[in-house]
């Protein structure tokens, strides 16, 4: 499937929830499949921390380049875009394509930088609902994600409840633990903290906080594996015939860690992470119901279909039966599968085939 | 007369319901479409989940043994646990937590009172294997069999009313001796 990436122009300022305005935004997108004549097979793709709106497909000057969720996403897969029409969206804030800190300001002719505000899980939904609104779709069949991009689905049904039929809700939490917060705090103290991060106005001065994103991604690695994932492909291995009693590499995991922290610096924008990370700490949609979940649910009107993963103890299943609990508790249609996929947070990414099974059955049931 | 049936003219039209042990999801089916009564499902089995799923029901994926805390305080008029109770290790708590979350419980299982259990057990000296109880002694998910008697004894320690009893053999009900010539128990029971 090649595919297309595309740009929306919106020229309307954006209200924060922080108070700030964006006084105008872009969001990348990418479609796969063919928006019927009714408008009705619209299903809307939310990405986690480090990805893309490429969610399916490659590109045609790119064909190594394959989107995210390719495994989920295209001609009979799970979710067919023989039956769908997919949107995948890059959220504001990011730095694949849509307005973010790497963005000129319109103010200054210079990018945002460290000006750029902080955004929330609710401010990219409102930004998703100006691109709905610019491709014509006034209610979508689904609204799905995992992770933080389950956060948007679960957004999706508070912020719009009659815009969306199905929001499917996968590896998620309803609000990060202090444990969760905590990890994220490490994250931007290493990046803050590298002498090249220059209070986030970094751009101009030619540099980039690498050693502070390389040990954000590291971080954040461990808190997407579990403990017995990571022992089963790592296990104590060592990279070296014997061990060297110094401070190189010796473990495989340490090589395994460094080099998905490498490859990350290069990427990834150290503006961006910080907000990104911020958004995942602030997202509680109880904290204006006194804490109470199933009052903040009291307005959806979505179907669901809630996935966990027992391994992962980043967004622990736990998290995913207060969801579920809370749909319950307001007599909501909902399905919630507790998959033992051994992979740990990012078991949301991997082929199962329960997994995908599932999935397959309940796009299989909405009707058009 | 099936066990469907018999539930389906228990539930009242429109009653919310819990089904324990769902299945694939064909009661729960059965219930909305003859009474319209809208329910979820809890399953632990990972096919047939998706079974569910693809028959149109809410279901959840529960371990029943976890207890009930997913649900809140008297949310269901009626929690059925159909020929599950046999496969659960400890029904004490789990009857307890069926009646807080419903307003009545509907439970069945095969009677192990039954006169073709007892001779098996009496004459040929094995552990029963029939059409109700399919399984071997060392291959089976049943770990606490029981008979009508046993399970009024059970009632009757928790402080549960029996409502209404149904005992089956082959569809047909059986009034007689029905510990003796029943196969399968359906009950319906209060706090």
């Amino acid at each position: 499937m090649i595919v297309t990436p595309q740009k929306a122009r919106f020229t309307q300022p954006l209200k924060l929830t922080s108070g700030a305005v964006l006084p105008e935004f872009e969001i990348a997108y990418e479609t796969y499949g063919e928006l019927n004549a009714a408008r009705s097979n619209a299903v809307l793709v939310c990405h986690a921390l480090n990805a893309s709106h490429h969610v399916a497909g490659t590109y045609a000057d790119d064909p190594d380049n394959v989107g995210w969720w390719d495994n989920m996403v295209g001609p009979g897969k799970p979710l067919d875009t023989n039956k769908f029409f997919v949107i995948g969206n890059n959220y504001i804030g990011s730095c694949f394509g849509s307005t973010g800190p790497t963005s000129i300001n319109p103010a200054t002719g210079k990018p945002w930088g460290a000006d750029f505000p902080v955004v929330t899980v609710e401010d990219w939904v409102a930004a998703q609902a100006c691109l709905a609104d610019h491709l014509g779709i006034e209610r979508f069949a689904a609204v799905m994600g995992g992770s933080l991009g389950a956060m948007q689905a679960l957004q999706w049904a508070l912020s719009y409840p009659a815009r969306v039929r199905n929001s499917i809700v996968i590896a998620a939490t309803p609000r990060l633990s202090a444990q969760n917060i905590a990890f994220n705090e490490v994250a931007r103290q290493a990046i803050m903290t590298d002498p090249d991060f220059h209070g986030g106005h970094y751009y101009d001065k030619g540099v980039v906080p690498r050693r502070g994103l390389r040990i954000a991604r590291m971080i954040g690695h461990i808190t997407y594996l579990s403990d017995d994932a990571m022992m089963e492909k790592f296990g104590r291995v060592l990279r070296r015939v014997t061990p060297g009693f110094d401070f190189d590499v010796d473990f495989e995991i340490e090589s395994y860690l460094r080099h998905q922290g490498d490859k990350f610096s290069t990427y990834f924008d150290a503006n961006t992470y910080l907000r990104i990370t911020k958004a995942l700490d602030y997202y509680d949609p109880a904290a204006d119901f006194g804490g109470d979940l199933s009052k903040a649910f009291a307005r959806a009107q979505a179907d669901f279909l809630v996935i966990s993963f027992t391994s992962d103890w980043r967004f622990s299943s736990a998290r995913s039966r207060e969801i579920v609990r809370a749909l319950l508790d307001n007599k909501r249609v909902v399905s919630y599968l507790e998959n033992d996929a051994p992979q740990g947070h990012d078991a949301f990414l991997m082929d199962d085939a329960r997994y995908f099974n599932a999935l397959r059955a309940y796009f299989g049931n909405i009707a058009l | 007369m099936t066990e469907a049936e018999t539930i389906a003219r228990w539930v009242n039209p429109g009653a919310r319901v819990l089904d324990l042990g769902c299945g694939d999801g064909k009661l729960l089916k059965h219930l909305w479409q003859t009474r319209q009564a809208p329910g979820y499902g809890v399953e632990i089995d990972d096919a047939k989940v998706i079974q569910c799923i693809r028959n149109d029901v809410n279901v959840l994926q529960l371990d029943l043994e976890d207890g009930l805390a997913a649900f809140a305080d008297r949310s269901f008029d009626y929690v059925i646990l159909s020929e599950t109770l046999q496969a659960i290790h400890r029904q004490e708590p789990l009857m307890k937590e069926m009646l807080r979350v419903g307003r009545e419980a509907i439970v069945s299982f095969p009677n192990f009172g039954y006169w073709r259990a007892r001779i098996q057990i009496a004459f040929a000296g094995h552990m029963p294997v029939s059409k109700e109880l399919p399984y071997q002694w060392y291959d089976t998910p049943n770990v606490h069999h029981c008979t009508l008697v046993d399970f009024e004894a059970l009632c009757a320690k928790l402080g549960l009313r029996i409502i209404e009893r149904l005992v089956l053999t082959n569809g047909d009900a059986v009034t007689v001796l029905p510990n003796l010539l029943g196969s399968l128990a359906v009950y319906r029971v209060s706090a």
